[in-house]
């Protein structure tokens, strides 16, 4: 269309060049495949996640076949049927039966290690690692044997100092007892690693400067140890509160798909599981796995009030 | 919270050995049950069945590991070594995707200026504040009613193979270890940007390859959850986990034979435990390094 060129000097046109090209590009081109893969396998999943919290839907239906049922899921969840409590209540219960003792071991370990056993950290922390990075299921086998009720190896050593069998897997209130020391025993490592680390950022100085002033070795403990530990202290908080609300394999394999008796040890994560994939009720599996995540986020937040809270202070 | 359990610190070690003392024995202890699960898992794979639970127990190796894992590919239909292969296929998959996919990304966001760059790796960390759990259904009806993968391997490993995670913990290493000035270098030698990744970049940041490929290795090997809910419920489709659920049919069942399922159950952990005794150092030290730089 345009034979006749502009009478005005047009600025010479960059000619195209790979080199250029690739220069530019390479950057969008190099982290593209992640924004791919989210769109593909979480934006999209994400909302039509969101879509199924308001619908009656079950996948063999097909795509399409749903049925709009406004809040109801979210009510039925909140108000009707009450294994969404009592799965939340069990899968907090366990959270903080294995989450709190994980803190009181592992802060004195990691300090100890730290303080006075610096020789052999690599090794005791090697040791001390090596249960995070086992297999769930058969390392949860493995502590279903122990907890065996005529023959396993704990109401053994309880019957030889004259205790009797304890029914660790059978008695409703100590289901979640047996489950959380699977979860303390896991984790307790990872945590120990977390603070040695924490430990060590802090520098000498501020303890020489401290010892120069006078101060005691309990002294240094509370006012330099544990308010420098403090951001680490809030990560591994952190951490420990997200994985223990999603807590999922070591019940499933310890008591089954139902939590046991009297169902103590059926976490959340186990009850959307059942509802979504054996019931097929993707709707509601949806709303539920919202309000977990919500759950979640809020006492992510509590945490995080109490440490920022506590921080301004010190 | 700390006051409960506050050690009492170590007083002049020379005059109080008793404190000492009182450390190693708590660190002891600590290692104690580290371990012992592991020990009896290995002495119980070597013993009869009957003789597992007995009273008093046993707690020596027997000779019983071959007709164990005999009975193991038995009650697997002789897929126990199929299933094996399952899981080491997809974890190795899992594992080479992430590290390419992961490394490239990681090195972009640390190398390069251009234009939007805080908004995409903001937006990749937030993405990391996604519990996992809230994916697990609606990635279930990707793969069953979008794609069609369900029971297959792809479902396992092709999701995760360009993950936040990975990203940042790349990114992070990178900007902290690697001048820009190298590739200006490598650029002016003519190297294409592809080709400065390759030749440059990723012989100089083998140490956090080796971090995220054991964590990613570990991470999928150990992945019961997805296998169960991604249907890879055949015999001949199971990963190493989901099988030993299935042969034992839960903790709690007494009349499983248990000759078998701990034969299986250290089929599933030696992979870990070789991998994780040979570069122990490196996978925590990379871990934690990636945990406080942020």
């Amino acid at each position: 269309m345009q034979k006749h060129l502009p009478l005005t000097p047009s600025p010479p046109r960059r000619r195209w060049s790979y080199d250029r090209f690739q220069q530019r590009f390479a950057p969008y081109i190099f982290t593209s495949p992640f924004f791919i893969l989210f769109l593909i396998f979480g934006l999209f999943p994400l909302a039509f996640s969101l879509f199924l919290a308001f619908h009656l839907w079950n996948p063999l239906d097909g795509l399409g076949n749903w049925q709009y049922v406004g809040w109801e899921n979210f009510a039925l969840a909140l108000g009707a049927e009450d294994q969404f409590w009592v799965a939340l209540k069990n899968t907090v219960w366990i959270g903080l039966l294995a989450g709190i003792p994980q803190h009181l071991v592992a802060l004195p370990l990691a300090f100890i290690i730290n303080q006075s056993l610096r020789r052999w950290q690599g090794g005791i922390s090697t040791i001390l690692f090596l249960p995070y990075i086992t297999n769930a299921v058969a390392i949860t086998i493995v502590f279903g044997m122990l907890y065996s009720e005529n023959l396993g190896l704990l109401n053994y050593a309880l019957s030889v100092v004259g205790l009797g069998p304890v029914r660790w897997l059978a008695q409703p209130d100590l289901v979640p007892v047996s489950v959380a020391v699977v979860v303390f025993w896991r984790y307790v490592g990872w945590n120990v690693i977390l603070y040695l680390s924490g430990l060590q950022a802090i520098s000498e100085d501020v303890y020489e400067a401290a010892t120069v002033d006078g101060a005691t070795k309990v002294q240094k403990f509370f006012f330099i140890t544990l308010p420098l530990l403090r951001p680490m202290m809030f990560y591994a908080f952190t951490l420990t509160i997200v994985g223990n609300m999603q807590l999922f394999e070591e019940p499933f394999i310890m008591v089954g798909q139902a939590g046991g008796s009297g169902g103590t040890a059926l976490t959340s994560a186990m009850h959307i599981y059942n509802v979504a994939f054996r019931d097929l009720d993707m709707g509601y599996g949806s709303a539920m796995a919202w309000l977990l995540f919500l759950a979640i986020f809020v006492l992510s937040m509590i945490n995080n009030f109490l440490f920022s809270r506590d921080g301004g202070r010190s | 919270m700390t006051t409960v359990a506050t050690p009492k610190p170590p007083r002049r070690q020379s005059r109080l050995p008793f404190g000492r003392v009182g450390l190693w024995l708590f660190v002891g202890i600590a290692c104690f049950l580290s371990v012992i699960p592991f020990y009896l898992m290995f002495v119980w794979a070597t013993l009869p069945g009957a003789q597992i639970f007995t009273v008093p127990p046993h707690l020596w190796f027997g000779d019983s590991l071959v007709s164990n894992f005999q009975k193991m590919m038995a009650a697997t239909d002789n897929y126990a070594l199929r299933q094996f292969w399952n899981s080491l296929y997809i974890a190795t998959l899992s594992t080479v995707t992430t590290l390419f996919f992961c490394s490239l990304a990681g090195f972009a966001f640390a190398m390069y200026d251009f234009r939007g760059k805080q908004y995409l790796f903001g937006f990749i960390l937030i993405t990391m504040l996604i519990p996992p759990l809230v994916m697990d259904i609606p990635s279930f009806l990707v793969m069953n009613n979008v794609l069609h993968w369900i029971g297959t391997p792809r479902t396992l490993w092709v999701p995760g193979m360009a993950n936040a995670f990975g990203i940042f913990l790349m990114r992070q290493y990178i900007v902290s270890a690697l001048p820009k000035s190298l590739i200006e270098a490598a650029r002016l030698d003519g190297a294409t940007e592809f080709g400065i990744f390759l030749k440059v970049v990723v012989p100089l940041i083998r140490p956090i390859l080796a971090t995220l490929g054991i964590v990613t290795f570990v991470g999928s090997w150990n992945n019961f959850k997805g296998a169960l809910i991604m249907r890879l419920s055949e015999d001949s489709t199971m990963t190493l986990p989901l099988s030993l659920r299935t042969i034992t049919g839960g903790a709690s069942n007494v009349d499983a034979d248990w000759g078998a399922t701990l034969m299986m159950v250290v089929l599933t952990v030696i992979p870990l435990l070789i991998i994780f005794l040979f570069a122990s150092r490196q996978v925590i030290s990379g871990l934690t390094s990636g945990a406080v730089k942020d």
